[in-house]
C-alpha cells in the first residue's frame, strides 16, 4: 500500500521535475533572444542619444577648435574660463529671466485661452486653429514678421501706439526692452501649444465632478475652478510647465534673427552664446562647456518634473 | 425635511421631448423611487429637481417655495451620483468637508495662504472636523479619513459619497443610481443600509434606479416612468399587484409577467389562446392582453392550457419553468416553490391560473377591470374552466 503511494508520488513528481529543467533552459534561451532583439534599439540609443551626450562632455574637457587637426585635454580649464567670463553670467541671467517670464506667461495664457474655448459653444475649432497657428509656423519666418511689426519707424506696434497718441519705442534696439520683446514673442509662440495640451486635459475632467461641486456649494466659476479644474489639471499643468521651461531654455531662433544677442549683450542667451563660441569663434571645447551647463539645467528640470509627478499629482 | 412638488414639468433636448408633463408631489420624509428603463427621463427629472438642469417648462416647488432660478446649493438638497463623483485629489476627510467648507467659510478663508491668517478659520475648522468625524463614525469610515478615493473599494467610495451628502443635513437626498457600479452582493447589502439610513434620518429620499428590485425593496412609494411620463405612482405592493398599464406590469417583477394574447368577447367574457376564461369585463369587445405573474401560474393536469417545457431555472429555493405554448411569442414562465418537483425539459405539461390572478389590458396597454362571476350563478361554466 505504502509502496503504491510512493510510486504514485514519484510519478506525480517526475513530470514536474522535467518541466522545471525544461523551463530553466527555456528561460536562458528566452533571455538571450530577448537581449538579441533589444540590442538594435539599445545600440541605437547609445549611439544617437547617450553617445553625443558623452561626446559633448568629453569635448568640454579639451581645447578642440572646429576643424583643428589635433586637440589636447585641458581638464576643467574651459569651465574655469567660463565661470570667470562676464558674458557667460549675463547670458545665464538673461536665459533665466526669459524662462521666468515666458513660462508663467505662456502657461497662464494657454490655460486662460483653453478655458475660454472650452466654456464657449460656437467656433471652437476656429479658435483652436487660430491660436495654434504660431506653433505650426516656422519661428524664424515669424521672427521676420515680428521684426517688421516692431520696427521703430514703420512697425505696426509703434503705428498703433502713435495712433493712440503714445510715443513709439525702438523695442529691439533698446537694451532695456530687447529681452522683454523677445519674451513677448516667446509667449505668443508657446501659448497655442500649451492651449492644446490644456484643452486635452479639460476634456478629460469628468462632467459629474462639476455637478458635485455645484451641489456642494461651489457657486462661483472661481470656486469650481479651485475645487475641480485646477487640481484635476495638475498632471497636465506640471507637464506643460516642464515642457515650456525646457523650450524656453532653448530659445535661439528669435535671438539669432532679431537681435544677435544685442544690443551690448542685453539679449544674449545660453544657446546663442554656445552658437557664437562654437560656430563663429570655432572654440568647440568652450562651446561644449556652455552646452553642458545648459544640459544640466534641462536635466534637473526633467528630474524635478518626474519627482513631482510621482509624488504630488498621482491620483489613480 | 422637505416636501417637493413637481408641476407640469417638460424638458426637451434639441427638440426631443425627454419629459412630457410630469406631475408629482413628494411628501415630507418620504422614500420615493423613480424607476423606469434607461432613457425614460428619470435621471433628467432628478437633475432638474437638483437644479443642475433647467426645465423647458413647468415648476419645481420645495417646501412651498418655487425653486426656479435657485442655485443647486441654495436648494439645500444633497445628491449621490452613480459614479460617486468624489474629488480624487482630496482625502476622504476633505471630500466630506467640502460642502461644509463651502457653506461656513468665506471666500477669503478658503484661500490657500491668506486663509491661514484669518483667526476665525481655526474655530470654523474645528466644528467642521467634529461634524465630519461624527458622520464618518455613523457610516463606519473613520479609519479611512486620511485616504484618497483612489485607494478605496467601490463600497467604501459609496459610503464616502453618502457621507458627503449627509454631513450638511440637507432638506432632501437625491440618489442617482448609486448602487449600479457595485457588485451584486454588495448592492443587496447597501440596499439595506440605505433603507436603514432613511429610517434614521427621516428625511425625504428621492431614489432613481432602473433596477426594479431596488425600488421594490427600499421605497415607500414607487413612481414608474416610461418614455418621459409618469405612468403610475403608488406603494410597491400596489404597483406590483395592481398595475395600471401593461408597461408597468412588464417592467416591475422578475421574471417578467406572462402576457397572453386575448380578446374580449361580445358577451364580456375574456378569451385567451382560444380558451374562454372564467372572468368578465365591462370593456367593449376587441383585442386585449391578459397578464399573469409567474407565481400565479399553476402547473398540473388540472390546467386549461398546455405546452412543452423548454427551459428550467433552478435557483435552489425556487425554480422557474419556461413553457413554450402554441400562439405565444415568448415562453410562459411559471414559478415552482419546490425545485425537487420539476418536470423534465421537453416534457409536455399543462398549466392554468386562477381567474383572480388575471390582470387584463386593452389594445392601448391600459388596464381594464375584470371580475370573477360568482360560481353559484353560473355553475355550467365550472366544467369549462
Amino acid at each position: 500500500m505504502s509502496d503504491a503511494i510512493a510510486t504514485l508520488q514519484e510519478v506525480a513528481a517526475a513530470p514536474r521535475m522535467r518541466v522545471r529543467i525544461f523551463a530553466r533552459s527555456r528561460t536562458a534561451g528566452r533571455s538571450r533572444a530577448a537581449y538579441a532583439l533589444a540590442a538594435p534599439a539599445l545600440i541605437l540609443m547609445l549611439m544617437m542619444l547617450l553617445g553625443p551626450l558623452a561626446g559633448v562632455i568629453a569635448l568640454s574637457l579639451t581645447d578642440y577648435q572646429l576643424g583643428a587637426p589635433s586637440f589636447s585635454w585641458i581638464g576643467l580649464s574651459n569651465y574655469q574660463e567660463m565661470f570667470a567670463d562676464r558674458v557667460f553670467w549675463i547670458s545665464l541671467k538673461n536665459t533665466l529671466t526669459y524662462v521666468a517670464i515666458v513660462v508663467p506667461g505662456a502657461v497662464a495664457l494657454g490655460l486662460g485661452v483653453a478655458l475660454l474655448i472650452q466654456s464657449g459653444t460656437g467656433l471652437r475649432s476656429l479658435y483652436r486653429t487660430v491660436y495654434f497657428l504660431p506653433v505650426m509656423a516656422t519661428l524664424i519666418a515669424m521672427a521676420i514678421v515680428w521684426e517688421f511689426m516692431l520696427h521703430p519707424q514703420f512697425g505696426l506696434v509703434n503705428g498703433l501706439l502713435r495712433a493712440a497718441g503714445l510715443q513709439g519705442h525702438s523695442w529691439l534696439q533698446d537694451r532695456d526692452t530687447a529681452l522683454y520683446s523677445l519674451c513677448v514673442i516667446g509667449i505668443w509662440q508657446a501659448t497655442g501649444f500649451n492651449m492644446v495640451l490644456f484643452l486635452a486635459g479639460l476634456v478629460s475632467i469628468p462632467k459629474h465632478l462639476y455637478d458635485a461641486a455645484e451641489i456642494d456649494g461651489a457657486e462661483s466659476a472661481w470656486a469650481r475652478f479651485r475645487l475641480v479644474t485646477w487640481p484635476m489639471l495638475a498632471p497636465v499643468t506640471l507637464f506643460v510647465v516642464a515642457i515650456s521651461a525646457i523650450r524656453s531654455f532653448q530659445v535661439f531662433d528669435t535671438v539669432q534673427v532679431l537681435t544677435k544677442g544685442g544690443p551690448s549683450k542685453s539679449s544674449e542667451v545660453l544657446i546663442y552664446t554656445m552658437y557664437t563660441e562654437g560656430f563663429e569663434f570655432f572654440r568647440s571645447g568652450y562651446g561644449a562647456a556652455v552646452t553642458v551647463v545648459f544640459l544640466g539645467f534641462v536635466l534637473s528640470l526633467t528630474l524635478l518634473k518626474s519627482v513631482l509627478g510621482r509624488r504630488e499629482v498621482h491620483y489613480a | 425635511m422637505a416636501e417637493i412638488g413637481i408641476r407640469a414639468l417638460h424638458k426637451a433636448f434639441d427638440g426631443a421631448d425627454v419629459l412630457k408633463g410630469v406631475d408629482l408631489t413628494i411628501e415630507n420624509g418620504e422614500f420615493i423611487s423613480l424607476v423606469g428603463p434607461s432613457g425614460c427621463g428619470k435621471s433628467t427629472l432628478l437633475r432638474i429637481i437638483a437644479g443642475l438642469e433647467p426645465q423647458s417648462s413647468g415648476e419645481i416647488w420645495i417646501d412651498g417655495a418655487n425653486a426656479d432660478g435657485v442655485r443647486p446649493s441654495a436648494r439645500n438638497l444633497a445628491m449621490v451620483f452613480q459614479s460617486y463623483a468624489l474629488y480624487p485629489h482630496l482625502s476622504v476627510f476633505d471630500n466630506i468637508a467640502v460642502p461644509l467648507r463651502m457653506k461656513r467659510l468665506s471666500v477669503l478663508e478658503r484661500m490657500p495662504l491668506i486663509g491661514r491668517l484669518m483667526p476665525s478659520l481655526r474655530r470654523a475648522e474645528r466644528t467642521i472636523r467634529e461634524d465630519v468625524e461624527r458622520v464618518a463614525g455613523q457610516l463606519e469610515i473613520s479609519s479611512l479619513l486620511k485616504r484618497k478615493p483612489g485607494q478605496l473599494s467601490g463600497g467604501q467610495r459609496q459610503r464616502v459619497a453618502v457621507g458627503r451628502a449627509i454631513v450638511r443635513q440637507p432638506r432632501a437626498f437625491l440618489f442617482d443610481e448609486p448602487l449600479s457600479n457595485l457588485d451584486a452582493k454588495l448592492r443587496v447589502h447597501m440596499r439595506a443600509e440605505i433603507a436603514q439610513l432613511h429610517r434614521q434620518l427621516k428625511t425625504t429620499f428621492i431614489y432613481v434606479t432602473h433596477d426594479q428590485a431596488e425600488a421594490m425593496t427600499m421605497s415607500g412609494r414607487i413612481a414608474v416612468m416610461i418614455g418621459g411620463e409618469l405612468i403610475q405612482v403608488g406603494a410597491p405592493a400596489a404597483i406590483y399587484d395592481d398595475p395600471s398599464d401593461i408597461r408597468v406590469a412588464e417592467f416591475i417583477g422578475t421574471p417578467k409577467v406572462n402576457a397572453f394574447p386575448a380578446r374580449v368577447r361580445s358577451d364580456g367574457r375574456l378569451e385567451a389562446l382560444g380558451h374562454v376564461l372564467h372572468a368578465t369585463t365591462p370593456s367593449p369587445a376587441g383585442e386585449c392582453r391578459v397578464c399573469v405573474r409567474p407565481e400565479r401560474i399553476e402547473l398540473g393536469a388540472s390546467g386549461l392550457l398546455s405546452g412543452t417545457v423548454v427551459h428550467l431555472e433552478n435557483l435552489g429555493s425556487e425554480a422557474f419553468v419556461h413553457i413554450g405554448s402554441a400562439g405565444m411569442n415568448a415562453p410562459v414562465v411559471a414559478r415552482v416553490n419546490d425545485p425537487s418537483q420539476l418536470p423534465a425539459i421537453g416534457a409536455a405539461t399543462s398549466y392554468g391560473f386562477a381567474p383572480e390572478a388575471i390582470r387584463a389590458f386593452d389594445a392601448g396597454g391600459k388596464r381594464i377591470a375584470t371580475s370573477v362571476p360568482s360560481r353559484i350563478e353560473r355553475p355550467r361554466e365550472m366544467a369549462i374552466v
